[in-house]
């Protein structure tokens, strides 16, 4: 009997452990969240959206080309990365087979894992070495590898989820694979699709350390591709690292602006798929 | 697929007609192909590129730049140990953190509490995996950093640090920064990664597992522990795989704890340096092609590890779940 009672204080006490364990995690996030509108929200203001940095020691001053410089390279990120990982995303849940197919995914998923930071200095070899500068065409491309894989997976497996029915329907009436993938299979996943396209692009708004030396750093509105820019992430970086109290207070708030962005685009994301597949109906 | 149903049987001008149309799924399959290839090609330039751009370094210390600690840029000598310790160490610090943390969330999570309750807290754990680096960095440096400094390092340095063989572990001055602060913001930053998953392998198990345990008269831990855990194992140990992969690679926020000296200090409360934050603070500033050579190599040497792990971690996790890399259809 001692035994048992035993026994049934440890169930007790490690089912209770793992409950302390669950409270622990997920209170970091409001942690984190509730710390950074506490020392950030009250340094957001017309400022730090559209001023030019301070020289250092200056009071005052703001973000925007560091605003400016994210868009651009995101952008071009974009513009490289989901067209490549969209129709790779195709390749894979429509035409691969067997053991080509699966390298192909294992290899996405490798270079998903490759850490941001060999990312970066591989985009130094190949862009900023044979130009001479850095630049944000750099930054962009080094985003652009990181997004490739994410869109790909992600496009797949919103493919993968369309109906067999639909396709087969399409099929039944005679329409070629190609115009059975452009006409109903891309369309009835679209949500998804774009949902994931867009959770990749919060992912790679908030990395710094590819751009560290590829888009360098610039205290100066940017006027074109090819010269060094500066990167949100990297601003919030460069000045929490700062022994000054003001740029400590631009870092909170830039911060609170990032995690805004990335936490406002995952929950709307979780809400769209939770939606589940949009068949379009007509 | 059903491709080939919809030519069979064509006669004449139609079989023309639908070869034509075949072309058309010809074309889309190449298409699509060359863009799917893209991450094939990327992947093999990245190693050619690291491979050749670290010749240099590779030809002038050989093996031996893994196991010396010099680090001189000054007087060209490179040695690339410190970052290596600092690396392991710090992934090993957080390891012991987050896989007790993370797979009892992760019992929790899939054992106990209701799914709907489940999902929704599983979903607040994965957005941490979603905050930028650099925010974890930024909180670590105005709060995690004064507590470690003024209350957790100097405990351990009065308790474990007073120890005889271990002791030279846990000693040193408490500076607030260094492997330990660093291992703990990697807990942090690992840990989603470690419930998400175990707690998907562990809702793979059958339910007759749990239920034979229990008609046994096993408690609800015993029939966990013994049976449920160990069904599920190769999906943890993937997790797992995952959340060190993660460690390793990660740079902006342990860049900003780890207190950046690269003379090599066996305590955890010492300063270092990790291979991802030496690349991170002195590749844009390095002038010398030697330089510039050693730390492309350490970069290809954080490369391969972690192409390994991640290896390792998806084979395990698709073993078990049928996610990952699987496709799942």
């Amino acid at each position: 009997m001692n035994r048992l009672a035993y026994r049934k204080a440890v169930n007790k006490v490690m089912l209770t452990l793992t409950g302390v364990c669950t409270v622990l995690t997920v209170s970091i996030l409001f942690i984190i969240f509730g710390y950074l509108v506490v020392n950030g929200a009250a340094s957001i203001d017309w400022n730090f959206l559209t001023k030019l940095p301070k020289p250092t020691g200056e009071l005052g001053g703001g973000m925007a080309n560091a605003i400016v410089g994210s868009a651009m390279m995101v952008g071009l990120a974009a513009i490289i990365g989901l067209p490549i990982g969209f129709l790779g995303g195709i390749y894979l849940a429509e035409f691969s087979g067997k053991t080509f197919g699966f390298l192909l995914r294992y290899m996405a998923d490798l270079l998903n894992g490759v850490p941001s930071i060999v990312i970066g200095i591989f985009a130094w070899t190949v862009i900023v070495v044979p130009m001479h500068t850095f630049s944000a065409t750099a930054g962009g491309f080094a985003l652009s590898l990181m997004l490739i894989p994410i869109t790909m997976r992600s496009t797949e497996q919103f493919l993968l989820n369309v109906p067999r029915t639909l396709r087969e329907g399409a099929l039944a009436l005679g329409a070629p694979k190609w115009k059975v993938i452009a006409t109903v299979a891309v369309p009835a996943a679209m949500r998804g699709i774009l949902t994931g396209m867009i959770l990749g692009i919060a992912r790679i708004a908030g990395e710094s350390a590819p751009l560290l030396f590829t888009a360098l750093n610039n205290e100066f509105w940017p006027s074109g591709i090819n010269q060094p820019t500066a990167a949100l992430p990297v601003m919030i970086y460069k000045h929490a690292m700062a022994p000054f109290d003001d740029y400590h207070r631009q870092a909170w708030a830039a911060g609170l602006v990032l995690l805004t962005m990335v936490l406002v685009t995952n929950v709307t994301a979780r809400w769209i798929a939770s939606r589940g597949i949009a068949v379009q109906k007509g | 697929m059903s491709a080939p149903a919809i030519t069979a049987g064509g006669t004449g001008r139609t079989k023309g007609f639908l070869s034509s149309l075949r072309g058309g799924d010809a074309i889309a399959h190449g298409v699509a192909f060359l863009f799917a290839s893209t991450v094939l090609v990327v992947t093999l330039v990245l190693v050619w590129e690291l491979w050749t751009h670290s010749e240099l370094s590779r030809h002038k210390f050989g093996f031996n730049f893994l196991f010396t600690q010099d680090w001189d840029p000054g007087n060209g000598q490179f040695g690339a140990l410190p970052f290596v310790y600092g690396t392991i160490l710090t992934s090993v610090v957080a390891l012991a953190i987050s896989v007790p943390l993370g797979v009892g969330a992760a019992i929790f999570l899939a054992e106990l509490a209701p799914r709907r309750v489940s999902d929704w807290l599983t979903f607040l754990v994965e957005l941490l995996a979603a905050v930028p680096s650099v925010i974890y960095g930024l909180i670590a440096v105005f709060t995690l950093i004064p507590l470690m400094r003024d209350y957790i390092e100097p405990l351990i340095k009065h308790t474990l640090g007073e120890l005889p063989a271990i002791g030279r572990f846990f000693s040193g001055p408490a500076t607030g920064g260094g492997y330990l602060t660093a291992g703990v913001i990697l807990a942090i930053m690992t840990f989603p990664f470690i419930i998400s998953i175990s707690r998907e392998a562990l809702l793979e198990v059958p339910r007759d597992q749990r239920e034979a345990a229990l008609a046994l008269g096993a408690t609800k831990w015993e029939s966990t522990i013994q049976v449920v855990v160990p069904y599920a194992r190769l999906g943890i140990f993937g997790s797992i795989f995952l959340a060190l992969a993660r460690a390793l690679g990660e740079t902006m926020a342990v860049t900003m704890v780890i207190g950046n000296d690269t003379t090599l200090h066996p305590s955890l409360l010492a300063s270092g340096y990790t291979i991802a934050s030496v690349i991170a603070n002195e590749f844009a500033e390095a002038s010398d092609n030697l330089h510039l050579s050693s730390l492309i190599e350490v970069g290809l040497v954080l490369f391969v590890i972690t192409i390994i792990i991640n290896a390792l971690a998806r084979v395990l996790v698709i073993a078990t779940s049928g996610k990952g890399t699987a496709r799942t259809s």
